[in-house]
């Protein structure tokens, strides 16, 4: 498992309802390439995170595939409707089979 | 280091299979991938927004961001880069709009496409050329 993998997430506390909301991720991993070459000559194996999700309220708000070429401590930003009141749910898929999740709740006032 | 004869041969051969190898990861070229992303459809220029930076000093991590209104999919390629694909985006039902942003690696100076499958399964693409100072592959 990578070291030090810490999500962070920033969401509005409170939103209007229907309201589009924009919001950032990032993640810190090293997503190694698979490309690079170590002091000993030999290439470093590929660990990077595959694939990351967001949800709210259980219905997907966005699914991304990454590639190697996704950089270190992956950033994403991307907009969300917020219906009601709930939870959004950050998922990260590690290439060694670890999860990382975050969560976030909002109110709708 | 003295070699013997057959220890040469190994070395060698050793040599010849890392020689080998880069040509075997060059593999997914960025033609294949629309062709697998699309399944041969026609792509139309345009109609959607590729957001990059025309020179980008450190290819490690270059920000860029696409919009693209009505789009179900979107997959972002680096055409210069050792493998092409960089990500693919997939909206969901409650995705606010068809926008996001993310930071790529750029190995040289090159062009970064995106290509976006829309509702009605049509697709569309943009591009953009990035300068690239210093290669984000490593090395």
């Amino acid at each position: 498992m990578a070291e030090d993998v810490k999500p962070r997430v920033k969401v509005p506390k409170t939103a209007a309802a229907g309201e589009v909301i924009t919001i950032k991720t990032l993640i810190s991993h090293q997503m190694e390439s698979g490309q690079r070459k170590g002091k000993d000559g030999n290439l470093i194996p590929r660990s990077i995170i595959n694939r990351f999700t967001c949800d709210f309220n259980g219905e997907n708000v966005i699914d991304v595939v990454l590639e190697p070429a996704i950089s270190t401590n992956p950033y994403f930003e991307f907009d969300a409707k917020v219906p009601a009141s709930g939870e959004f749910k950050f998922t990260w898929y590690d290439d060694d089979g670890s999860v990382y999740e975050d969560t976030k709740a909002i109110t709708v006032n | 280091m003295i070699f013997s004869r057959r220890e040469l041969l190994i070395v060698g051969a050793g040599a010849s299979l890392t020689m080998a190898l880069p040509i075997m990861t060059h593999a997914a070229t960025s033609d294949e991938l629309i062709a697998t992303f699309t399944g041969g459809a026609a792509v139309a220029e345009g109609g959607i927004t590729l957001t990059a930076p025309e020179i980008a000093e450190n290819g490690n991590t270059v920000p860029v961001s696409i919009d693209a209104p009505g789009a179900s999919e979107v997959l972002i390629l680096a055409t210069g880069n050792p493998n092409a694909d960089v990500a693919t985006f997939k909206f969901g039902p409650l995705a606010g709009s068809f926008v996001a942003s993310t930071r790529i690696r750029l190995a040289k100076t090159q062009d970064v496409v995106a290509i976006a499958k829309m509702a009605d399964g049509s697709f569309a693409s943009a591009k953009s050329t990035v300068k690239v100072t210093i290669g984000g592959c490593g090395g």
